[in-house]
């Protein structure tokens, strides 16, 4: 506009168009966009990446971000008095690092009873690379397969040849029970999460992801138990999670849940809600009414 | 007779038929009944009885309706509820129960639930309906207690509601365990932990109750008759000796203007009365029904039928077993094995010990109180709980226990929600629940003096207008207005404290000598600090002082400078 | 003195209050002041209009309960209204306006425009007048006297010793109420099974039998004896694992398996004076999952330090310590169960615990097992 062509000199300004300068500076942009796009490396899939090259990135991202508690080598560093700072990473395998890092767990904020979810700091590709760096340096699990905690393929439960709705069913079914059974204890039976020794607790597991249920029953993060493969097999790990995608997309048919923590919770409402309201009504009851100073023309 | 409805004969005897119309309807009714049932003596003085008006004291009415509420949903329950432990495969409409062996109760309330159109809604109901009941009967009792209206004549009626506080809470555990579900069935097995810890007969009665090992096909089928017929029947009972108690003595009235101890002074039982207590039922039942609509409870769907090798984190029992659930949790493990036998402390004094002992001493306290106070009269004026600073510091010594006991049972949730050591929290509570109860009462108890006080000082002084006035000299006064003659009388409208016995009198008279010392000192100790209504004397003095004050700050400010009103120029 | 005092405190006795008169003297009920419903026509009829409103609001409500009770499902397909059940919320939120709106009604009825005038009315003494008394006691007296039975010692104390003694059946009717306890409490249905067929272990609601080679350090699992499932296996009853029943030995029976590294556990002591050392298998403990305290079933396990956490009352059991009490208000330490590995490698157990598991009682430590 006249700005850009002001600065042209006093000869060209007059021989462009108003618009002349801005086209230019639009043309430049695209340019220099396209030009980038096409140019610079690719950061999105890299599957034909070699895992050498991965296990390298991911040490460098590990020596970065990890290596502070849980010591170069991923050996675990001991505090002066002989406590646990960070453990060892030598053989927790790739799964560990893709539910920790994925939940946001790791990197921890500062080091307390249990780190909590919070914010992932990692990309997928790097939490690829450092789980891959982990489980190079010893043995564990490793990430599974879509399939093992894949719901929508429940197998062929009840023997009819097909699988199908049916199926799926009894999956989740038999996933309560097993839930009823393992879980609960801990988790609660909303999955709302409970109290464990010292400041630790179990978390909320509903919203979760269904890979991240199925790594952290299978890598027994923090205080966890390991509910490894020979504890609760994969077709039963992938049962309980039916069951809490279940529970995740049912309708509430009682109404609100305040939480579903329970009598303690329920017990809150029934004063606080219950008694305060029917308290407030009360004092409107036996309140005093509105007077006037007029009198009543008394007939 | 002085009564003449019609001239028709009615009667086989001599008097005359005569024919004069037909009466009206209405009256014809009445006269039906009146001739059967004679319910024109027994109306007459009830029709405009008179119950004086104060929110406070509606909160039995709180307790009355909701207990209505209950039998109504609870009678519908009744009719689709199936209370067996036989078991049964599920197949109703709940999906993720499809096929899982359960008890027939746990089955027919998922029908209920999910099956029956306002199934789930009554259930809900009937849930939020006990826990208002039981909550409502406590601050009733926390009012009737704060006020003294428990005093003579109405100590009965204090003991029968500590009776229906007990059953309510009976009738709610009962209540809550009939579905079977895995949350209740903890708790009947907590239960069953109870009794086998009792002495000697312990295991016998956990056999006896179960009807065999825990857990037996019969503790359902046993519940459901003492919830819905055992227990609701003393229930109603004691509900109408409560009721009965309250017409006869009449209801308790604060103090005030035209008020007595001769006299009540409200509105009659019809229309207003009877108005605003109905009123209050459709209200009570229309929460109620929202809460049931809107408010979760006892999800059983998601807990899953009971069993013994299942349980959920966050278990606990409904809100009023709380605080022996927290006594229970906090105590240090004090088990003595002895000559083979197995004293388990860690359980009896939270649960075998605590509630019959909190049971006793709030039965006992009106009695303890007019032992200690040798107050034999009959009250029916109200006192607010400042006036009876110990009787009040009491109280809040109480619940202060109650509510640390109470805590400690969510110990856990406390421990989620907060980010707390659940360890600490218990080491905590142990300390708190002992020395809570005495900071609160020493506490309580001062506040109450001070707000007399406080009382007091308005009595004498005025009360503080807000208005600031400064003198030539620059310094600040604050008007006080003299109180007006009915919160003058209201404050004042009390009885004065008793003296206690001289230790002289007592040793003179020498019979009773140990008791009547104990007695002496306890009332010295009842009614410390206890601030006494001024005399008339002190307060036609003072209010001559205050007018002479006023004078003279209005002379200092008429003849200074500084003025109050608007400048002149 | 005002009537309502007790004949006996006319004169009172030293420490007891004293009825006074306050300092300022009663200045009777204020007059009555009017509400604005009360002198003002309009504002009455407008009260009025306020009252039907709310009552016709609330026939609303009813006609709309109606509605959702018959076109909102229930069953297998209920409708769902943003996340929520429909069927449940509509009927509970109709009733209850309904109900709310009459109760609302009748009370601003009551408030605006029922008559408000105060009434007094007298109290009477609780106590009845004394010719009431004269007359009853004196009823009584002839009454009594009439029975003789104050005169006739021998058929008042054989009465007395007659309906005394009928409490008896009351209480002996209730025997049948379940049979005596015997020794039920002290074993489980874990043993050492037959001669060809040790007691599995198996994982609970999968039945699977367990190989020592299947579990990780860390791993915990929630398991029950085979017999459940296979009664015939080990000479067991059918009849005997079958409902009811089932659920009586899982409430005695359930067990916890944790493996651990074998270096974290300490030796323990059996109660016959014996060693632990041949209860576990390569690390693998064996504890019974239900509390010494109450009976709640416990796995809430925190790895890294083994410590088994009751969520009914906290109380804390160290699995690497023979089951000790570390926190909590449970009495007594977990009982553990000896087991071993058979032939093909499965987890079985050696024996039943050797102590009764569960709850205390009181003749638990009295007899012998």
């Amino acid at each position: 506009m006249r700005l850009l062509n002001r600065t042209a000199g006093r000869l060209s300004r007059h021989r462009r168009g108003p618009l002349a300068g801005l086209l230019v500076l639009v043309l430049g942009l695209l340019l220099t966009g396209g030009l980038y796009a096409v140019l610079a490396p690719a950061q999105a899939d890299n599957t034909d990446q070699d895992n050498a090259a991965l296990v390298k990135e991911g040490r460098e991202l590990f020596l970065v971000g990890c290596a502070f508690c849980h010591g170069q080598n991923g050996e675990g560093i001991l505090t002066q008095g002989g406590s646990q700072y960070g453990p060892a990473l030598t053989d927790v395998g790739a799964a560990a690092v893709d539910f920790q890092v994925g939940t946001g767990r790791m990197p921890m904020a500062v080091p307390g009873s249990q780190a909590p979810r919070k914010k992932v700091v990692y990309n997928d590709k790097e939490i690829e690379a450092l789980a891959a760096y982990v489980a190079s340096l010893g043995t564990g699990p490793a990430v599974p397969d879509a399939d093992l905690y894949d719901t929508s393929s429940p197998g062929d439960l009840n023997g009819d040849g097909t699988e199908d709705e049916k199926d799926r069913d009894l999956l989740v079914t038999r996933g309560s029970q097993i839930f009823l059974a393992n879980c609960t204890a801990c988790h609660n039976f909303e999955g709302s999460g409970g109290a464990m020794p010292r400041g630790g607790f179990a978390p909320k597991i509903r919203g979760v992801d269904s890979k991240h249920i199925y790594e952290a029953m299978l890598t027994g993060p923090q205080s966890m138990d390991t509910f490894s493969d020979g504890n609760i097999p994969p077709e039963d790990k992938k049962a309980v999670i039916a069951y809490l995608e279940t529970l995740d997309k049912s309708p509430s048919y009682s109404g609100f849940t305040f939480g579903g923590l329970g009598p303690v919770s329920e017990g809150i409402i029934a004063w606080l809600c219950g008694l305060g309201l029917l308290v407030g009504f009360a004092v409107w009851i036996a309140a005093h009414t509105t007077r006037t100073s007029k009198q009543k023309d008394e007939a | 007779m002085s009564v003449d409805v019609s001239k028709v004969a009615k009667t086989n005897g001599t008097e005359p038929a005569t024919t004069s119309g037909a009466p009206k309807a209405a009256g014809a009714i009445a006269n039906w009944a009146d001739e059967r049932l004679g319910l024109g003596t027994a109306m007459k003085k009830n029709l405009r009885k008179v119950f004086p008006d104060h929110w406070s004291f509606m909160l039995g009415e709180i307790a009355l309706w909701s207990f209505v509420v209950l039998l109504l949903t609870g009678v519908f329950l009744t009719l689709w509820f199936d209370p067996s432990m036989t078991e049964v495969q599920y197949n109703g409409s709940y999906d993720p129960l499809r096929g899982v062996h359960m008890s027939s109760a746990m089955a027919s309330t998922l029908d209920i639930s999910f099956d029956v159109r306002g199934g789930l809604l009554m259930r809900q109901m009937h849930h939020w309906a006990a826990m208002i009941f039981i909550a409502s009967m406590m601050i009733h009792m926390l009012r009737v207690y704060l006020t003294g209206a428990f005093r003579k004549p109405r100590e009965l009626n204090w003991v029968i509601g500590t009776l229906l506080l007990l059953l309510g809470t009976i009738e709610g555990f009962t209540g809550y365990s009939l579905p079977d579900d895995l949350l209740s069935g903890t708790g009947v097995r907590a239960a069953d932990g109870f009794m086998k810890a009792s002495p000697v007969v312990g295991s016998y009665m956990s056999f006896f109750l179960f009807g065999g090992e825990f857990p037996g096909d019969s503790i359902i089928p046993r519940f459901y008759a003492m919830h819905i017929l055992l227990i609701p029947g003393i229930l109603l009972a004691l509900v109408a000796a409560h009721m009965l108690l309250l017409v006869y003595h009449k209801h308790t009235q604060w103090p005030g203007p035209g008020r007595t101890e001769e006299n009540v002074v409200g509105y009659p039982m019809l229309p207003v009365y009877m108005a605003k207590a109905g009123g209050f039922f459709f209200i009570v039942f229309g929460t109620i029904a929202l809460m049931g609509g809107l408010f979760s409870i006892n999800p059983v769907w998601k807990l899953g039928p009971y069993d013994p090798s299942k349980v959920t984190a966050g278990s606990q029992p409904d809100w009023y077993m709380g605080w022996p659930d927290g006594l229970l949790r906090i105590i240090p493990p004090w088990e003595t094995h002895i000559w083979g036998i197995t004293v388990s402390w860690n359980i009896m004094l939270p649960i075998l010990v605590a509630p019959p002992l909190m049971l006793m001493v709030l039965m006992v306290l009106p009695f303890l109180e007019a032992w200690i106070t040798g107050d034999k009269r009959e009250h029916h004026l109200l006192q607010r709980p400042r006036n009876a600073p110990t009787r009040t510091g009491i109280m809040a010594g109480l619940m202060t226990f109650y509510g640390l006991a109470w805590a400690a049972g969510g110990n856990d949730i406390i421990a989620i929600k907060m980010h707390l050591s659940i360890n600490q929290i218990t080491y905590f509570m142990r300390g708190a629940v002992i020395i809570g109860p005495i900071i609160a009462f020493f506490i309580a108890r001062r506040w109450c003096i001070s707000l007399q006080r406080h009382d007091e000082g308005k009595l004498l002084h005025g009360y503080e207008s807000g208005v600031l006035v400064r003198s030539p000299d620059g310094g600040y006064a604050e008007k006080h207005l003299p109180l007006p003659e009915a919160d003058a009388y209201r404050l004042t409208a009390r009885d004065a404290d008793p003296t206690p016995e001289s230790v002289d009198e007592i040793e003179e008279s020498g019979h009773q000598v140990g008791r009547r010392r104990i007695r002496a000192r306890l009332q010295a100790l009842f009614f410390a600090d206890n601030v006494q209504n001024p005399t008339a004397e002190e307060i036609e003095e003072a209010s001559h002082h205050a007018e002479h004050e006023l004078h003279e700050l209005e002379s200092q400010i008429a003849a200074g400078p500084n003025r109050h009103g608007p400048t002149e120029d | 003195m005002s009537d309502t005092s007790t004949p006996d405190q006319q004169a009172p006795e030293p420490g007891t209050a004293l009825e006074t008169a306050g300092p300022i003297p009663d200045p009777g009920l204020p007059a009555h002041t009017w509400r604005p419903t009360d002198v003002d026509p309009a504002k009455e009829r407008r009260a009025e209009r306020q009252v039907a409103a709310l009552f016709g609001l609330s026939a609303l409500c009813t006609v709309a309960f109606l509605v959702a009770y018959f076109t909102l499902d229930v069953g297998d397909d209920w409708h769902v209204v943003g996340g929520f059940g429909a069927s449940s919320m509509a009927l509970g939120v109709t009733l209850g306006l309904a109900l709310m709106l009459i109760g609302i009604g009748v009370i601003h009825w009551a408030r605006k425009l029922m008559g408000d005038h105060e009434i007094v009315e007298m109290r009477h003494s609780a106590r009845s007048s004394d010719e009431d008394r004269e007359g009853t006691l004196q009823a009584l007296d002839d009454g009594l006297e009439e029975s003789g039975i104050g005169r006739r010692p021998l058929i008042r104390n054989s009465l007395l010793g007659a309906v005394g003694l009928l409490g008896l059946p009351a209480v002996v009717l209730l025997r049948d109420l379940g049979p005596l306890p015997g020794k039920k409490l002290y074993h489980t249905i874990w043993g050492d099974g037959t001669a060809d067929a040790p007691m599995r272990i198996v994982r609970d609601g999968i039945w699977t039998p367990i190989l020592a080679s299947d579990l990780e350090i860390g791993d915990l699992v929630n398991c029950q004896p085979d017999a459940l499932m296979n009664p015939q296996r080990y000479g067991i009853d059918p009849s005997e694992v079958e409902g009811v029943n089932l659920q009586v030995h899982k409430s005695k029976a359930s067990l916890v398996l944790l493996r651990m590294d074998p270096g974290d556990i300490i030796p323990g002591k059996a109660a016959d004076g014996g060693s632990r050392d041949n209860w576990t298998v390569d690390g693998i403990v064996a504890y019974s999952k239900i509390c010494t305290h109450v009976g709640c079933p416990i796995s809430l396990n925190e790895r890294t330090t083994h410590h088994l956490l009751c969520p009914c009352h906290q109380s804390t059991f160290d699995l690497a310590d023979s089951g000790k009490v570390v926190f909590g208000p449970a009495g007594r330490p977990l009982p553990q169960l000896p087991i071993k590995v058979d032939e093909q490698g499965y987890l079985v157990a050696r024996s039943d615990f050797d102590e009764p598991v569960g709850p205390s009682f009181w003749e638990r430590d009295y007899y012998e097992r």
